[in-house]
């Protein structure tokens, strides 16, 4: 009877809680505006998807066999498979296959064990990858099609859309065309002023709604709110980082357009396109590269919301939420270095608090 | 009217825009419900032997002045308390001491402990105790030191002996007695029941805590999931205009009483400070049961009530137990199987601490003995740290678990304590929720016993530094001594021979000059 108990700190409970949890919340979450992408897009985006995510997901084990850390223990937490699943909602949805191999490959490979994996990395791995691939490859990463209406006869069919994925596009010419971000910055370097210019070619319904031309997963902002309100409701993100991002490029885009509407797009089409609910919800929430506090999670939504709006507004780029993600994961361990929450009894600096009777 | 329910509003009310009252914090599966609605169980079985540490405090552990082979009385003093922070054991029944050695101290070690062992005689006979006809009468020092010869110390687990608390309060003056009776802890319903059951007499130990104290109010904070308690208390403090009770919400760890201070006041106490230099004291609920018996029928603190519960016990209930009864005779009268329990812990499951066996006794900190099963504990690997931020929502105290574990793992102990290290009271909510089920509090208690250790290492090789220097100056001054009383011998020596050369000279001189005159 006196075998010894194992003996543990407390405490000798623990929540429902686990990595794997929430990450599958979050694939829940993506779910809808993934399985719009693929029925607007067609075969060639669920093929597209399903390299990605398979690709992310043999990088994960090469890489953890290499560092010869158990594979299958840390296949399961699922995180893989989302990093894989987030790069490909931000991919061209004809992109060739190679495109979502190599996306995969830099974002698990160079972005994550690189750096140790899991936990460690101090860029946002999805983003690094879209960025790699926009530089590398801007051709392909710019080769926009057009979205049809639900299983439309205008998509291509099953064996056209092996052949885009695996062989590409034909006549890229007459398919592809240009995001809505992408043509406003064409105009405006051609001194074409706003409204007219993307009159009827673009509107607020169908760039909300999705049906236009975009990223595999960034079209269709209602079923990206809905899963955003799911995480918030499970509580696996909080509202700090995502409200501080939109709510800058709301402010940024409605003061420079009540000062100049033929040079500045409207706030509703900035918070409507360039994926940007998709990265205010999913992307710059991701735990490992933002801030802990909440005070510096607000800056780091604040700066992504600033930088992105200037990016698309006077840089090269069409849009900027990757490049703006990247640069305030760099800062955050330095905003994480400063902006600490307040201990118990102490003031913000951490000199104990007066005592006052 | 609205004394009670209606103070408590009135206080969250006036302080709800200034800023949070709660931070942080878990909600726990409670399971209480197994025990909650049986009442205390009072007919224990007298134990043959019982095992009486002689530490069950917080301080000096007491000094015996009984042998083996005496006969002592129900109550009758074993061993006294020694210096400033101890306390007094007594005997839980009557009998004869047959032991008095090292047995196996109910702590996670089980390290061996002096124990009174007291074989009982069955026929519970008490010692006479003289009875105060009224405590109110009694200078309120008075009370400190009957509190303190009823051996009572913190019976919330914390186990400091009460009547230094209650010095240390008269001395700073403190104004208001907060009393817990939050039990926020899963599965602990001990308190619960001793409010329901025997509210009359919490409430009358409370007035003489208040006596005692010299403070004017007393605040009674119960958690709003238990509102039998919560009936019971406030109609027993109806009389009494300066007992306020008042519900707070149910969030671990609301009995830690800075989170109660916030909570109730508005006012958070300051770091490295003490709650007395707010004028708040707390003191538990079972304390006060504990005050009102020693007060009111001068017998000593000899039982207590401990939740006995877990899925690995059969019939879970709160039993009276007297000090010193195995935890096993417990476990086997509620029907535990030993085979299920994968963790025995003694106190509550987030703060409790894991026994290696159960034939250990219950001392006066026991509030709880959980014999849980593998389901319940969710023992699982650890996993990395994804900076999810749980572990900071969560902790009471505003730290960031996350970042000092991760200096710790790398043995930047230092740079841990710059996180807040020191600031930790071990709650355990960070590795409740921690998703990756790293057992961050077992990091901290690591960091803070090694920087203890090496602290201590650090002053004995300055102790033995100085040691060596005072040595060192010793050897130089008694060499400086020697070489001065050498030189002071030369000196003398030297001032001899001349006096005596002088001398000489001088009677060569007179002897020439007689010779001369001689001549």
């Amino acid at each position: 009877m006196m075998n010894r108990l194992k003996l543990n700190s407390n405490p000798h409970a623990k929540a429902e809680s686990a990595v794997s949890d929430i990450m599958r919340q979050v694939i829940y979450a993506l779910t809808p505006a993934t399985l719009f992408g693929i029925c607007v897009y067609g075969w060639s985006a669920l093929f597209l998807f399903i390299i990605t995510v398979a690709a992310s997901v043999g990088c994960e084990a090469f890489c953890l066999r290499l560092a010869r850390k158990p594979v299958k223990p840390s296949l399961q937490d699922m995180s893989a498979v989302l990093t894989g699943w987030l790069i490909a909602m931000t991919l061209p949805p004809h992109a060739p296959w190679w495109i979502g191999v190599v996306g995969a490959a830099l974002a698990i490979i160079i972005g994550k064990h690189v750096y140790g994996g899991l936990g460690q990395n101090l860029f946002n791995p999805a983003m690094l990858a879209r960025v790699g691939l926009l530089i590398a490859f801007p051709v392909e990463m710019t080769t926009w099609v057009a979205s049809y209406p639900w299983f439309s006869p205008e998509l291509p069919s099953f064996l056209e859309s092996l052949k885009i994925t695996f062989v590409g596009i034909d006549n890229i010419d007459v398919v592809s065309g240009a995001t809505l971000l992408g043509h406003v910055k064409t105009e405006l370097s051609q001194n074409h002023l706003l409204p007219q210019s993307i009159d009827g070619l673009f509107t607020i319904a169908d760039l909300w709604l999705g049906a236009t031309r975009g990223s595999l997963g960034e079209g269709c902002q209602p079923l990206l709110l809905l899963g955003a309100f799911w995480l918030l409701h499970k509580e696996i993100i909080r509202w700090h980082i995502p409200v501080s991002l939109l709510a800058t490029v709301l402010i940024l885009s409605s003061a420079f357009y009540s000062y100049d509407s033929t040079h500045y797009l409207s706030p509703l089409l900035h918070l409507g396109s360039g994926g940007l609910i998709l990265t205010a919800f999913f992307i710059a929430t991701d735990y490992v590269t933002s801030p802990n506090a909440v005070l510096g999670q607000i800056i780091f939504g604040i700066g992504c919301g600033i930088l992105i709006f200037v990016i698309r507004t006077w840089g090269a780029y069409p849009e900027g939420a990757g490049f703006a993600v990247l640069l305030m994961n760099s800062v955050t361990p330095l905003i994480d270095h400063y902006i600490r929450p307040r201990i118990y009894g102490r003031d913000h600096k951490g000199k104990p608090l007066e005592v006052v009777d | 009217m609205g004394k009670t329910a209606g103070a408590g509003k009135r206080v969250v009310m006036l302080n709800f825009f200034k800023k949070p009252l709660i931070r942080g914090g878990v909600h726990a599966t409670e399971h209480k419900a197994e025990t909650a609605g049986k009442a205390i169980f009072c007919d224990f079985p007298l134990p043959s032997k019982l095992y009486i540490p002689l530490q069950q405090h917080v301080g000096k552990p007491a000094e015996p002045l009984i042998k083996v082979g005496d006969h002592v009385l129900k109550g009758q003093l074993l061993a006294y308390s020694q210096g400033l922070i101890s306390a007094p054991i007594h005997a839980p029944t009557s009998g004869i001491i047959v032991d008095v050695s090292d047995y196996p101290a109910p702590h996670p070690s089980a390290l061996p402990i002096r124990t009174v062992v007291l074989a009982s005689d069955g026929q519970e006979k008490w010692q006479k105790f003289p009875v105060v006809p009224d405590p109110f009468a009694l200078d309120p020092e008075e009370i400190s030191l009957r509190v303190g010869a009823a051996g009572i110390v913190g019976l919330g687990g914390a186990t400091f002996p009460s009547a230094v608390k209650l010095s240390q309060g008269r001395r700073n003056k403190v104004h208001t007695l907060l009393i817990n009776g939050g039990e926020c802890e899963p599965y602990l319903t001990c308190d619960d029941r001793l409010m329901q059951e025997r509210p009359a007499q919490v409430i009358d130990g409370i007035r003489i805590m208040l006596h005692g104290l010299g403070a004017s109010k007393a605040i009674v904070a119960i958690e709003d999931n238990k509102p039998d308690a919560f009936a019971a208390m406030t109609a027993a403090a109806q009389a009494y205009p300066q007992i306020s009770v008042v519900q707070v919400p149910t969030r671990y760890p609301m009995g830690w009483d800075r989170q109660l201070i916030r909570y109730l006041m508005g006012q958070e106490v300051p770091a490295e400070s003490r709650s007395t230099d707010v004028g708040v004291t707390m003191h538990n609920v079972g304390t006060a049961y504990a005050t009102h018996r020693a007060l009111r029928t001068g017998r000593p603190l000899i039982s207590k009530i401990v939740t006995v519960a877990g899925s690995a016990v059969a019939k879970p209930m709160n039993i009276e137990v007297l000090i010193g009864t195995l935890i096993s005779e417990v476990l086997d009268f509620c029907g535990a199987d030993h085979s299920e329990t994968a963790r025995l812990v003694m106190g509550g499951p987030m703060m409790g601490e894991a026994l290696p066996h159960p034939a250990v006794p219950i001392v006066k900190g026991s509030s709880g003995i959980l014999a849980l099963g593998a389901t319940e504990i969710k023992s699982t690997v650890e996993q990395a740290c994804i900076r999810c931020g749980s572990c900071v929502n969560a902790c009471p105290a505003g730290l960031l678990p996350l970042e000092m574990m991760s200096r710790i793992k790398n043995n930047q102990l230092e740079a841990a304590v710059g996180f807040g290290l020191k600031d930790c009271i071990s709650c355990g909510s960070c590795s409740y929720v921690c998703p990756s089920n790293i057992p961050l509090v077992h990091y901290f208690k690591y960091a803070s016993g090694e920087l203890a250790a090496r602290q201590q290492a650090q002053h004995k090789t300055e102790q033995t530094k100085r040691l060596m220097q005072d040595k060192q100056a010793r050897l130089e001054r008694i060499k400086k001594q020697q070489d001065e009383e050498m030189r002071q011998m030369q000196l003398e020596k030297q001032q001899r021979e001349l006096a005596k050369a002088a001398a000489a000279a001088a009677a060569e001189a007179a002897q020439t000059a007689q010779t001369e005159v001689t001549s």
